[in-house]
């Protein structure tokens, strides 16, 4: 407990604490410089924006992708539930950076994808999909595809199929008892799901350097380069409390628009 | 189960033409597929170019097959000490998070205590704070502190955010626990210390041994925690992406698929063996 005090607790409070300094690397000094935060603010709202956007973005997405995946593992997979759970998990076995290296393979400018799409008139003849928004979304995607999964397919997992059956002996089709049966009963494994991929998916750098530019570039990227290049720690950590304050925000909005708080004690 | 059939469908309301049920019936099956498919797509990409021989610095186009890398899976300067580390730090730092975490656990679970659901929270809320933000704040104390970053300083991140998952796995099995086994132990005169490790800890191991195992996972492939906190010490994640701005050796790939076909493996082996065991005792 005490290393968590000290190694969770007091760093965000050295953290808040230099968010509210001045000066120039090495030399800073605390005075209150709530500044930090409307310079911060001003100065990388683009970053800002596009971090929550392609987050958004990227969350939708692999709820799109995730739900049918973790309904068919769930309700079809029978005995073998658990292995299809493990292909699931699996790729996530190779590092990070690696996959996302892989990505940059498959979308490079000579790469399959890219020709096809080409040849198909989809993209132009000098078309590209690696350093677009496109690109940095679908990693992100990808990447935190397995957040979305498995919390879904635990709740999914838990709904009783004699609900389901009993809804159909109440003359409801499978349309109508899906939607008014099986997707209220998994609703808490979607909100545990998107909050998971989410709250990485914005804080993430990664996937807008390997396959962006610094015009995909998102808040993430800015603080790192703020506090390991540029050395100027106070805006970082004035960028790194909006970050987290957003996050909560827009958590916080969510819960309620899935209208009940009951579902934040349920899910995660 | 039944109702979700097709075939329940079919003989109770619409009375859909064969082939069409044939087709709803598969839909799903066929998406699943897809879906595994571009879950695995990346990887066999990784496999694949782990054999290719590539001609300049960059291994992204495909140029031919060779055994090369296999046969010298660390012929690359600075690949097999970021390996090491790596590996040192996975281990110790899951080490501690499990002895610290399970402790938390047993704590939580057992005990009300003043400030429980305090640390309930704390617990928590690493979980939910971007990476980003938790790499920052640890390298800021570090910063406070002159502590020089390096082995020690990855160290304690990895540990910091190790704890919270260790905790919340053995918890999950805690829960689940018959205290009245314990009891019987201690009427059976048992003291609390032989209690403890006799029946609690063997009850409770396949928890702990998940917790662990999760930790050193999340440990060897942490990036971002650890690029703040590094210094000049590299790890095998901060190699590859220093490597990926000047060049990516097919080492890389090597390495990344040896971890990978080892993860799986086990995992899957376990799988298996559970499923023949569910089979024969049912």
């Amino acid at each position: 407990m005490a290393w968590l005090l000290l190694f969770f607790v007091v760093p965000m409070v050295y953290l808040a604490k230099m968010s509210l300094e001045q000066g120039l690397f090495p030399l800073f000094s605390f005075s209150w410089a709530w500044s930090n935060f409307s310079d911060a603010v001003s100065a990388y709202r683009p970053q800002f924006v596009r971090s929550i956007e392609y987050a958004g973005i990227a969350t939708a997405v692999a709820l799109a992708i995730s739900y049918p995946l973790a309904y068919w593992i769930a309700f079809r997979g029978g005995r073998w539930k658990n292995l299809f759970l493990l292909l699931v998990i699996a790729p996530f076995f190779v590092t990070y950076l690696i996959r996302t290296l892989a990505w940059e393979t498959i979308l490079s400018d000579n790469g399959v994808v890219v020709s096809v799409l080409r040849d198909l008139h989809i993209l132009g003849a000098d078309g590209r999909l690696l350093a677009t928004a496109a690109a940095v979304i679908a990693g992100i995607t990808y990447n935190f595809l397995p957040f979305m999964v498995l919390p879904l397919y635990v709740s999914l997992e838990q709904v009783d199929p004699r609900l389901i059956e009993a809804a159909s002996d109440l003359y409801a089709n499978r349309v109508v008892s899906f939607a008014r049966v099986t997707l209220p009963l998994s609703l808490p494994g979607v909100f545990a799901g998107v909050l998971l991929t989410f709250i990485p998916a914005a804080g993430d750098f990664i996937n807008a350097q390997l396959l962006g530019t610094p015009r995909q570039y998102m808040i993430g990227n800015v603080i790192q380069s703020q506090f390991l290049s540029l050395r100027n720690y106070p805006t970082a950590a004035a960028l790194s409390f909006i970050l987290m304050g957003a996050i909560l925000v827009l958590v916080m909005i969510f819960a309620r628009s899935l209208g009940t708080d009951r579902l934040t004690g349920a899910g995660v | 189960m039944s109702a979700a059939t097709p075939a329940a469908g079919l003989a109770r309301a619409r009375r859909p033409r064969r082939s069409l049920a044939w087709v709803r019936r598969h839909l799903l099956d066929g998406y699943a597929l897809l879906a595994l498919t571009y879950l695995f797509l990346p990887i066999s990409v990784v496999i694949a170019f782990s054999f290719n021989n590539p001609l300049g610095r960059f291994n992204y186009t495909w140029q031919g097959f060779t055994l090369h890398n296999w046969a010298h899976p660390l012929d690359y300067p600075g690949l097999s000490g970021a390996l090491r580390v790596s590996i040192e730090i996975a281990l110790l730092s899951s080490f501690v998070a499990t002895l610290l975490g399970t402790l938390i656990a047993l704590a939580l679970v057992r005990y009300r205590f003043r400030g429980s659901s305090t640390t309930n929270l704390l617990i928590f809320v690493p979980m939910t704070t971007p990476e980003i933000v938790m790499g920052a704040s640890l390298l800021t104390l570090f910063l406070n502190w002159k502590i020089p970053q390096g082995f020690g300083t990855i160290l304690i991140a990895h540990v910091a955010f190790n704890i919270s998952y260790v905790v919340v796995t053995v918890r999950a099995r805690l829960v689940g626990f018959d205290r009245h086994l314990e009891e019987a132990a201690m009427d059976l005169g048992a003291n609390e210390v032989v209690t403890f490790f006799r029946v609690t800890l063997p009850l409770i191991a396949p928890g702990i041994l998940a917790a662990s195992l999760l930790a050193f996972a999340l440990s060897i492939d942490d990036f971002v925690i650890t690029y703040f906190n590094a210094g000049t010490t590299t790890t095998f994640p901060l190699f590859v992406w220093g490597a990926a701005r000047v060049a990516v050796p097919p080492q890389i790939n090597v390495v990344g698929t040896a971890i990978f076909v080892v993860a799986v493996g086990g995992m899957l082996a376990n799988v298996l063996w559970q499923n023949s065991r569910g089979r024969r005792s049912a």
